[in-house]
C-alpha cells in the first residue's frame, strides 16, 4: 500500500460527498415538479411525450398501479430486447453480420438488461450488431435506471408524505428521470469521454498491421454513448467483453476516477434526495454514512490484499513488492483498481477494469461481501437506497424497541405489514444466491463450467449467482456462464433479485405514504447521529452477511488461508 | 416508582424464585411441549420440529447400529438431542414461570368471589336468588354485611363499601347514587347503610371475571408488536433455514460432508431461539408488573400503547396539586396588622374542620405563633359554612368574625342589602364583576390584593371583624412534592404533559407554571378535553388521560390509553382501556414507564439474541468443515478443544442463555426517565455489545467444562 494509494482513494471519497448535495438538490426539483435549470428546453418534450402515450402527468397512483405499471413497463422491455437478439441477423445497422444470438444466451441477456444487472455471457463485439447494441442495451441502460431511481423515489415518497393515497405516477417519474438527469448528464460525459480518446462511431471495424505483419481486426462502435449510461446508471454492460478494462471503454486514469465517480454519483445524490425529501438532510447523510463507513472497510481489505500480492511467488525469487498484478491494467495500478472493484460491486455497476478473478482470495471476497449485502453500499441508482432503507427498517425493529417505543422510521410507525414486506425482501437474495449455488456446485454442468478446482471455482460459481441474483452484473471471470443451465438459472436469479424485491418494497412505500407520520421528541429514536449509523452498519453485517458465513469460509477464506499454507487452486 | 403496591398479601407470591410458582412451571414447562400450543410460536416450533426428527434419527441409529448420517450413535449426538429438548423446556419454562405469577394472582381472586346470594327487588318485593340469576337490569338491594352480588349502579341510596377484595385497600369507600362515585362492584362488602343497585353486568362477564381471566392470561392475545416482532423472527428463521440448507451441497462439493446432527446445532442455536423463548414470558411480565401495580390493562395493545404515549392530560387536582388548598399567607389591607389578621383568621377556623380551614390555623401558629385556643373557654358559637352564606365565622365575646368568598364577606360588610346573585363556588370568577362598586378604600383594597392572589393562581378568601375587612387569606393550590421533577423527567422522555382544570386560565397558566406542565386547559368542559384529544392525534400523537365521571367517557375512549378510576362510574370504566384500582391518577406516569419497559425488554433482548449469532458461527463453522478443510482451524478464534465439544458448547450455551435471562425477561431491563439518544447507547452498549462478547466468554467457558468433565 501507497501514500498514492490513499491519495487517491481519499480524493475519489472526497469527490462523491462534494456531489452528494447538488445532485440531490437537483434531483428533489426534478421529483417534487418543480422548474429547473432545464425546464425551458425539455418542458414541451415532456409534455409532448406525455400526449403521444397518452399520461395524464397530473394524475397520481396508488402503490398497486404504480408497481403494475413498473412491472408491465419491464416485461414489454424485456420482451423487445429477446426480439432484437433473436431478429438481429434480418434487421439493419448490423455491419459486422451478427448472427442471431441463441434462445437461452439471448433470454439471459433480456433478463440481465431489464434488471439493471448487465450480466454478460457473451463478447458484446463478436456477438452483438450496433442496432441491438444501441437501441436494446442502451435503451435498457437508461429505462432500468430511471426505473430504479421512480422506485426509490416511490419509497421516499411513503416516508415523506402522511395520510396519503398515492406515491407518485410511474410513468412521470420515468419520464423525468431520464429526460432531466440520465440524458443531459450522459450527454456531456459522452462528450468528455470522446475527448478522452473513446470511439463514437457506427462504423464496424478497422483493419490493422501489426509490426509483425499480421492482420489485426480493431472492433469500433459507438462505444461512449453506451459507456456514459453504463457507469452513470450503474448497469456495467460494456460494449467490450474487457469492459472497461479495455482501452477503448477507459483510456486513462482520469477517466477510470470519473467512471467510478459517475458509479456512485447519483446514488450518492439519491441519499441527499431522501433526506431533502423527507424534511431532514442529516436522514440522507446518516443513510450515506452507514454506507460509506462499510465502504471504507471493503476498499481497505481489498486494497490491502492485493498490494500484499501471492506469497507462492516469493519462491521462485520473484519481487513481489509490487502486489498483485495479474489481470489488472499497469495504466490503472493496484490501489485504482481494487478502488474500482469495490466500488462496482458496492454499487450494483458491474463494469470492472480488471478481472476479479485473479484478484487475491480476501481481495476476490470484497465485492462479494458487497454484493452479498444486497449492494447497499451507495448501490444500484435507486435499489441502494430501497434496499438500504429496508435494512433502516430491519435495525429500527430490531434496536427501536430498546427506546420503549413501538419502532418508528421518520415518524412512521413500523409494523406487522412492514416487517412481513421487508422480511419477504430480504429473504430473495439469500435463497437465490445460496440456493442455486449450491445445487450448481453438485451438478455435473455446473462444476464443468468451472475453470478452477477447489475453493476457487466455489468462489467462481458462488459468484456468479451473487452477482445476479444482486443485479450486479460483474463477472469473476473463470466461469464459462454461457450454457444453458448458468443462461437459465442466472436470469431467473437477476429476476427475482430486482422484481421480488421491488413489489414487497414497493407495497412498504404504500402502506408508510397511508400512515399518519408523527412529529419526533426526545423520545423518539434519533435516526441521524453516529449511533444510529453504528447500529445500521451492525445490523447490515449480522442480518446481511452472517447468512453467507459458510460460504464465505468454503470459498475465499479457506483458498486465503491455504494460500498462506503454500496451497495453490 | 414511589407508590407501592397496596397488595402486601398477594405481591409475597410474585417473587422471582418463589418455589410455589417454580415447581409447577416444571410441569407446565413439559405440557406445553404440545405441539399445538407450540404452533403459536414459529421459532420454537422450528427448534421442536428439529428436536424431534434428531430424536427419531438417533433412535433409528441406535437400533440400526449406524446411522444414514455416517455417525454412529455416540454420547456426542445423544447429548445434542437432550440439549435440543432442554432448550424446548427451558423456553417452556420461561412462559409457565411469568404465567405461574398471575395463575397465584388469579387463584386468590377466586377466593373473594364466594358464592352470594341478591335480594332482588321485584314490584317493591324482596326475592332471594342466587346471584348468577341476575341479569343486567335487575333491581337489588344491598344491606349492611351483604356482598354485593354483582357489577352495578347505585340507584338509591349512600353506603361505605369495603372493596379490598378488588383493591386491597381496606379502607371503606363512599357510594351513592348519582354523580360519579356510583359504580359498585360485584364481590365487594356493603358495610354500613343500605343501597339499591341495578346490575349491569351480565353473569360470568363481571369486571372480578374479567380481571381473573386477564391476570391469569386466559384470553392473552399476541399484541401488535408482538405479531410483527414475530414475523420477524420467522423471517430469520427462513434465512437460517437457507444458510443451513445449503451446507451439505457444499461441503459436498469440497469432498466432504457434515452431519445432520452438526447442521441441526448450528440451526437451532443461529435462529433466535433466546427472544423465541422469552417472547411471551416477557408479555405477560409486563401485564402482569401491572396488575401488582393494581392497574388493570383490558389488552396488551394498551400496554403497549402507554409506552408511545407522546402527551398525558393529567387533572390538576389530585395528580398536580394536593386535592386542597392550603393557606400560605396573610394579606392585611392597610391599617391592620398581619398579626391582627392571623389571630381573627384563626380564631374563625377553629372549628371548621375543612382542610383549609385547618391549614389556616396551622399557618397562624407557624408564623405568628398564634395557639389555638380551646372554643369552650371562649364561650364562643361556631357560624358553620352555608352554601347560601358562603362565610362561616365566630362570635366570641362580642365579637363577630367572618371568613369566606371575598363577595360574600363584603356582602357580609355592607350590612343587610339585596345580596349579589352567587356566582360560582368560591368567587374568584365574579370578582370584580358582580360586585357594586368598591366605594370604601378598604373594600377597593381588598379587591386589588384578591386579584392579585387569583392571578398568582390562589384563592383569595376575606376576613371581617365586627364589620370592618381586615384582609385576605391567601390559599393556595400545593402542587405536589417533586412532581415538578417528574415533568422535567417526562419532557426527557420526550412526552408533553397537560394539565386540565376547570379554574380560570389566570390561574391554571400560575399553577402550570409553577408546577411545570408543558400547557393547561383551562375551564376545561368534556368537550374541550375531547377536542384536545383529537387535535393531539392528528399532529400523531398518542393521549394518555384519566378520568372517572361520566362526561369522561368519551374522552377515556377517545384516548390512546384511557386509565379509568375504580371509583368511577360504570361508563368511564367501560370507555376506558385500563383501570386503576387504587383511583390514584398520579399513577398514569408509571404505566407509561412500564409500557416503556416492556416493549424495552423486548428490543434488548431482541438485539442481544440476534447479536449472539457472531460468536456460535465462529464455534460452529470451522468445527463443520475441519474434517476437510483443516486450514479452518484458523477461525477457531476461541481455541475450543475439539469440533465436538465446540458444537456441544454451542448448543448448551444457547440453551443455558435461556434460564439465565428468565429474570431479566420477568422484572424488565431497568427504565430510566431520560432521552431516547441516551437510553439507545445505554442499551445498545449493554445488550448489543454485551451480545456480541458474552457468548464467546460463555461458550469457552461450557468448552473448557465439557472438556475438563469428560462429556467429549
Amino acid at each position: 500500500m501507497t501514500v498514492n494509494g490513499w491519495m487517491q482513494i481519499l480524493l475519489f471519497l472526497v469527490l462523491v460527498a462534494a456531489v452528494t448535495r447538488p445532485l440531490g438538490g437537483f434531483m428533489t426539483r426534478v421529483f417534487t415538479g418543480e422548474r429547473t435549470l432545464l425546464s425551458p428546453v425539455l418542458e414541451p418534450v415532456e409534455r409532448g411525450l406525455y400526449r403521444l402515450a397518452g399520461v395524464d402527468e397530473t394524475t397520481e397512483q396508488h402503490w398497486v398501479t404504480y408497481a403494475v405499471s413498473m412491472l408491465l413497463f419491464s416485461a414489454a422491455g424485456m420482451l423487445l430486447l429477446y426480439a432484437l437478439q433473436r431478429l438481429q441477423a434480418v434487421l439493419p445497422l448490423n455491419p459486422l453480420d451478427m448472427a442471431a444470438v441463441p434462445a437461452d444466451l439471448a433470454f439471459n441477456t433480456a433478463a440481465s438488461f431489464t434488471t439493471n444487472t448487465n450480466w454478460q455471457n457473451y463478447g458484446g463485439e463478436t456477438t452483438l450488431g450496433h442496432l441491438v447494441q444501441m437501441a436494446g442495451l442502451t435503451f435498457h441502460n437508461y429505462v432500468s435506471a430511471a426505473t430504479g431511481i421512480a422506485l426509490a423515489v416511490a419509497l421516499v415518497r411513503g416516508f415523506a408524505r402522511a395520510s396519503a393515497r398515492t406515491v407518485g405516477n410511474f410513468w412521470v417519474d420515468l419520464t423525468r428521470c431520464t429526460l432531466y438527469v440520465l440524458l443531459p448528464l450522459c450527454l456531456v460525459y459522452a462528450l468528455f469521454l470522446v475527448w478522452q480518446g473513446v470511439p463514437q462511431t457506427l462504423a464496424g471495424a478497422v483493419d490493422a498491421t501489426t509490426l509483425e505483419g499480421a492482420k489485426q481486426t480493431i472492433s469500433l462502435g459507438p462505444v461512449a454513448s453506451q459507456e456514459a449510461i453504463k457507469m452513470l446508471g450503474t448497469n456495467g454492460g460494456g460494449f467490450f467483453n474487457a469492459n472497461s478494462a479495455h482501452p477503448f471503454e477507459n483510456p486513462n486514469a482520469l477517466t477510470n476516477l470519473v467512471q467510478m465517480l459517475s458509479i456512485f454519483a447519483l446514488g450518492a445524490g439519491l441519499t441527499n434526495l431522501f433526506g431533502r425529501m423527507v424534511g431532514d438532510e442529516r436522514q440522507g447523510w446518516a443513510i450515506l454514512a452507514a454506507m460509506g463507513l462499510l465502504f471504507v472497510a471493503g476498499v481497505t481489505i481489498a486494497y490491502w490484499a492485493e498490494a500484499q500480492g501471492n506469497p507462492a511467488f516469493a519462491a521462485f525469487g520473484i519481487d513481489g513488492s509490487a502486489g498483485n498484478m495479474e489481470g489488472k491494467e499497469t495504466r490503472f495500478g493496484i490501489a485504482a483498481t481494487a478502488l474500482f472493484a469495490t466500488v462496482t460491486t458496492a454499487a450494483s455497476c458491474g463494469a470492472v477494469n480488471a478481472m476479479h478473478d485473479s484478484f487475491m482470495p480476501l481481495g476476490g471476497m470484497v465485492p462479494m461481501i458487497n454484493m452479498m449485502l444486497g449492494e447497499i453500499i451507495v448501490g444500484g441508482v435507486g435499489a441502494g437506497l430501497y434496499g438500504m432503507l429496508l435494512f433502516a427498517i430491519v435495525a429500527l425493529f430490531v434496536a427501536g424497541l430498546m427506546v420503549g417505543r413501538t419502532p418508528e422510521y421518520l415518524g412512521k410507525k413500523l409494523e406487522a405489514k412492514e416487517v412481513k414486506m421487508t422480511m419477504l425482501a430480504i429473504l430473495c437474495l439469500p435463497l437465490m444466491m445460496l440456493g442455486f449455488t449450491a445445487v450448481a456446485v453438485v451438478l455435473d454442468t455446473g462444476t464443468a463450467s468451472m475453470a478452477n478446482a477447489g475453493p476457487h471455482g466455489f468462489s467462481e460459481a458462488l459468484y456468479a449467482y451473487v452477482s445476479g441474483a444482486a443485479n450486479n452484473g460483474s463477472a469473476f471471470g473463470g466461469l464459462t456462464g454461457n450454457t444453458p443451465w448458468y443462461n437459465v438459472t442466472i436470469a431467473i436469479a437477476m429476476l427475482v433479485g430486482r422484481f421480488l424485491v421491488i413489489v414487497p418494497m414497493m407495497a412498504i412505500a404504500g402502506s408508510l405514504a397511508g400512515k399518519a407520520r408523527a412529529t419526533a421528541s426526545a423520545g423518539t429514536f434519533p435516526t441521524h447521529d453516529g449511533l444510529f449509523v453504528g447500529l445500521l452498519v451492525g445490523v447490515i453485517l449480522i442480518v446481511g452477511g452472517l447468512t453467507f458465513f459458510p460460504a464465505l469460509a468454503l470459498g475465499p477464506l479457506v483458498e486465503h488461508l491455504a494460500m498462506t499454507a503454500g496451497t495453490l487452486f | 416508582m414511589d407508590v407501592k403496591s397496596k397488595r402486601s398479601g398477594r405481591s409475597s407470591a410474585s417473587t422471582l424464585l418463589d418455589p410455589a410458582i417454580l415447581m409447577p412451571a416444571v410441569g407446565g414447562a413439559v405440557r406445553k411441549l404440545d405441539p399445538r400450543q407450540m404452533v403459536r410460536n414459529p421459532v420454537m416450533f422450528c427448534v421442536e420440529v428439529v428436536a424431534v426428527l434428531t430424536t427419531l434419527l438417533v433412535l433409528r441409529d441406535a437400533v440400526t447400529g449406524i446411522g444414514g448420517a455416517g455417525t454412529a450413535v455416540t454420547g456426542f449426538s445423544v447429548q445434542i438431542v437432550v440439549w435440543l429438548w432442554f432448550t424446548l423446556v427451558f423456553a417452556n419454562f420461561a412462559e409457565a414461570v411469568a404465567e405461574g405469577r398471575g395463575k397465584a394472582q388469579a387463584a386468590s381472586l377466586r377466593k373473594t368471589r364466594t358464592e352470594t346470594g341478591a335480594k332482588r327487588l321485584e314490584n317493591g318485593t324482596v326475592h332471594t336468588v342466587p346471584a348468577t340469576a341476575l341479569k343486567p337490569g335487575d333491581l337489588v338491594l344491598v344491606e349492611a354485611g351483604d356482598i354485593i352480588p354483582s357489577d352495578g349502579e347505585v340507584v338509591e341510596g349512600v353506603a361505605s363499601v369495603n372493596e379490598a377484595a378488588i383493591t386491597g385497600e381496606s379502607a371503606p369507600v363512599i357510594r351513592e347514587s348519582g354523580g360519579d362515585r356510583s359504580a359498585v362492584t360485584g364481590g365487594t362488602q356493603v358495610i354500613s347503610d343500605h343501597i339499591t343497585v341495578r346490575i349491569t353486568a351480565a353473569p360470568g362477564s363481571t369486571f372480578l371475571d374479567r380481571m381473573i381471566s386477564l391476570v391469569e392470561g386466559a384470553q392473552r392475545q399476541k399484541t401488535p408488536n408482538e405479531i410483527a416482532l414475530n414475523i420477524l423472527l420467522a423471517g430469520l428463521t427462513i434465512v437460517f433455514v437457507i444458510a443451513v440448507a445449503t451446507i451439505p451441497s457444499f461441503a459436498a462439493y469440497a469432498g466432504g460432508s457434515v452431519g445432520v446432527l452438526v447442521l441441526v446445532a448450528l440451526f437451532v442455536t443461529l435462529i433466535p431461539t433466546t427472544i423465541g423463548a422469552l417472547l411471551s414470558a416477557i408479555g405477560i411480565a409486563g401485564m402482569d408488573r401491572l396488575v401488582r401495580f393494581n392497574v388493570l390493562a383490558m389488552s396488551g395493545r394498551a400496554v403497549e400503547a402507554a409506552g408511545d404515549v407522546d402527551t398525558l392530560l393529567l387533572d390538576k387536582t389530585g395528580t398536580i396539586t394536593l386535592g386542597n388548598r392550603q393557606a400560605a399567607e396573610f394579606l392585611p389591607v392597610a391599617g391592620v396588622g398581619e398579626e391582627e389578621l392571623a389571630d381573627a383568621a384563626q380564631l374563625a377556623s377553629l372549628a371548621d374542620e375543612t382542610p383549609e380551614g385547618r391549614s389556616i390555623v396551622v399557618l397562624a401558629k407557624q408564623e405568628y405563633d398564634i395557639r389555638a385556643r380551646a372554643m369552650e373557654e371562649m364561650h364562643a358559637t361556631f357560624v358553620p359554612f352555608t352554601a347560601q352564606t358562603r362565610i362561616s365565622g365566630i362570635d366570641t365575646g362580642g365579637t363577630v368574625i367572618r371568613k369566606g368568598a371575598v363577595d360574600a364577606v363584603l356582602a357580609h360588610v355592607r350590612g343587610p342589602q339585596p345580596r349579589v346573585a352567587a356566582a360560582g363556588g368560591r368567587g374568584v370568577v365574579a370578582l370584580g364583576t358582580a360586585l357594586q362598586p368598591a366605594a370604601d378604600p378598604a373594600e377597593r383594597e381588598l379587591l386589588a390584593i384578591a386579584e392579585r392572589v387569583a392571578k398568582a393562581g390562589g384563592t383569595p378568601l376575606a376576613v371581617a371583624k365586627d364589620g370592618r375587612l381586615l384582609g385576605i387569606i391567601h390559599l393556595k393550590d400545593i402542587v405536589k412534592g417533586g412532581i415538578r421533577e417528574r415533568f422535567a423527567a417526562l419532557r426527557q422522555m420526550g412526552i408533553r404533559t397537560v394539565m386540565i382544570t376547570g379554574d380560570n386560565p389566570m390561574t391554571a397558566a400560575a399553577i402550570a407554571a409553577e408546577a411545570g406542565v408543558d400547557d393547561f386547559l383551562a375551564q376545561a368542559t368534556p368537550e374541550a378535553k375531547l377536542q384536545l384529544i383529537r387535535d393531539e392525534q392528528a399532529k400523531g400523537k398518542l393521549v394518555a388521560m384519566c378520568g372517572d365521571g361520566t362526561n369522561d367517557a368519551p374522552a377515556l375512549a377517545q384516548a390512546d390509553v384511557g386509565v379509568a378510576m375504580n371509583t368511577g362510574t360504570v361508563a368511564a370504566r367501560e370507555a376506558g382501556n385500563m383501570v386503576d384500582l387504587d383511583s390514584d391518577p398520579t399513577k398514569l406516569i408509571e404505566i407509561v414507564e412500564i409500557g416503556k419497559q416492556l416493549l424495552m425488554t423486548r428490543g434488548a433482548l431482541t438485539t442481544f439474541s440476534i447479536a449472539n449469532d457472531v460468536a456460535k458461527y465462529f464455534a460452529i463453522i470451522p468445527a463443520m468443515f475441519l474434517a476437510f478443510y483443516p486450514q479452518l482451524q484458523a477461525l477457531n478464534v476461541m481455541g475450543l478443544h475439539s469440533p465436538e465439544s465446540a458444537i456441544l458448547s454451542a448448543i448448551i450455551f444457547n440453551a443455558l442463555i435461556i434460564v439465565a435471562l428468565i429474570p431479566l425477561a420477568l422484572r424488565g431491563v431497568r427504565y430510566r426517565a431520560v432521552g431516547a439518544a441516551s437510553l439507545l447507547r445505554r442499551n445498545l452498549l449493554i445488550y448489543g455489545l454485551g451480545g456480541l462478547v458474552v457468548p464467546f466468554a460463555g461458550i469457552k467457558a461450557i468448552d473448557l467444562a465439557v472438556t475438563a468433565l469428560g462429556l467429549i
